[in-house]
């Protein structure tokens, strides 16, 4: 009988190099609140934000991707021809197909790389970093380039007070490699489509096509049921991402999760029973929520505080609109 | 076993308590979480949640806008025992 030849890839991966693309605006509370009839106060009291970066209005999510992606590929020290695969997990890229991460492939010279984008939203790093960790692990890509890229301001109604005002532009991206040692723990992750409706678009392409939409479709969100289930069902998905990795959470130095609101990570600190020597990123304050690009954002806001270095341990979790959530503990680079 | 009115309110209040930091004998049934008691949209999900786990009980989200004094949610957490 004839039989197949199985590639077998490195036994470890890990994050070469990380990049990352602030929108160009840094947009305070006071220019948001009048649409809103809120105020700076209330922002900060309800999620953290003092600011949030936003793009210009000819700068795409392709632009943010670029960006970063040239960041990263850069601090892992190889060529773009080295990467056999472009991810991109974004929400925002405002056409249904083609996809945005051939775009982005070709513009940073990756060509033929394997490209595709992903669709989780607030999870879609953390999703982005299992696969590429299985590819590479699989031996079905050398190099795997990841980017969480969003320009949430594009699907944003001004005068929205559910999640609008929390959001921002940019994007993040990761260079994952082969590795002599293990430098992505085992991935938990999951969804539960019963709470589909608590993060939405307003309307679909086909209302928007049949005149049934009120208007342009933009984002929404039920606060208070999605602050529940981020604050109390997310802390166990990542106490599960530390036992996985065979580890507890005094082993690790940094936890970075998805940057939605600072009353979910206060809660999620809570819940999971963090020492205190752990680095919390905290990058919302000043981002504001970028969703797939979050984590990667608060990772090198970490780095540049100095609270972080090269080969730390960090627990990141990802969690959003699905719903979907991802865990996984890295070494980071 | 189920526990009364009298015992919910004292359990429920030194939850509103522990979240809020106000003392729990101010947590009366006539109160009004957000009026009263300054409680927003967000802590009042946290003492839902650690309600549902203290009592016991399932609170779903749609009917947390129902309870808007305190005596609501303990006539709802009683009622909602096993």
């Amino acid at each position: 009988m004839t039989t197949l030849t199985i590639k077998r890839g490195p036994e470890f991966s890990r994050i070469l190099g990380l990049g990352v693309a602030r929108g160009e605006n840094v947009v305070p509370n006071d220019d948001i609140i009048e649409p809103i009839d809120s105020s700076d106060e209330w922002i900060r009291k309800m999620t953290g934000i003092a600011t949030r970066v936003r793009a210009n209005s000819e700068t795409s999510v392709i632009d943010l991707s670029e960006r970063a992606s040239l960041e990263a590929i850069a601090k892992a020290g190889i060529d773009a021809t080295e990467i056999d695969a472009v991810i991109l997990s974004t929400i925002t890229y405002p056409h249904m197909t083609p996809g945005g991460a051939p775009v982005l492939a070709d513009r940073i010279g990756a060509t033929p790389a394997a490209a595709y984008d992903i669709s989780a939203a607030c999870a879609g790093y953390c999703y982005g970093i299992a696969q590429a960790d299985a590819l590479v692990r699989a031996g079905t890509a050398r190099n795997v380039l990841v980017v969480g890229a969003e320009k949430m301001s594009d699907f944003i109604d001004p005068a929205d007070r559910s999640i609008s005002y929390l959001l921002g532009d940019a994007a993040g991206a990761v260079v994952i490699g082969s590795s002599d040692t293990p430098g992505i723990g085992p991935t938990v992750w999951g969804s539960d489509g019963a709470g589909a409706q608590l993060i939405r678009q307003t309307a679909s392409w086909l209302d928007v096509r049949d005149g049934s939409a009120e208007a342009f479709p933009t984002l929404v969100q039920e606060g208070p049921s999605v602050y529940k289930w981020a604050s109390f069902k997310m802390g166990p998905v990542a106490l599960e991402a530390i036992e996985a990795a065979g580890i507890t959470p005094n082993d690790i130095q940094a936890f970075i999760p998805h940057q939605a609101n600072t009353r979910i990570i206060d809660q999620m600190v809570k819940q999971i029973g963090l020492p205190e020597h752990v680095a919390v990123g905290r990058d919302i304050v000043d981002s504001g929520n970028t969703s797939a690009a979050s984590i990667p954002l608060a990772t090198e806001r970490l780095y540049r505080d100095g609270a972080v270095k090269s080969g730390d341990l960090a627990l990141q979790i990802g969690f959003g609109a699905g719903l979907v959530y991802a865990a996984q503990v890295v070494v980071l680079p | 076993m189920a526990k009364s009115e009298a015992e919910v309110l004292e359990g429920l209040a030194a939850i509103v308590a522990e979240e809020t930091g106000l003392d729990a004998a101010d947590v009366q049934t006539d109160k009004s979480f957000t009026d009263d008691l300054d409680i927003d949209s967000l802590s009042m999900m946290t003492i839902v949640t650690l309600a549902e786990e203290e009592f016991d009980v399932r609170i779903p989200d749609e009917d947390v806008k129902n309870l808007v004094t305190v005596g609501d949610a303990v006539k709802y957490i009683t009622g909602a025992q096993a």
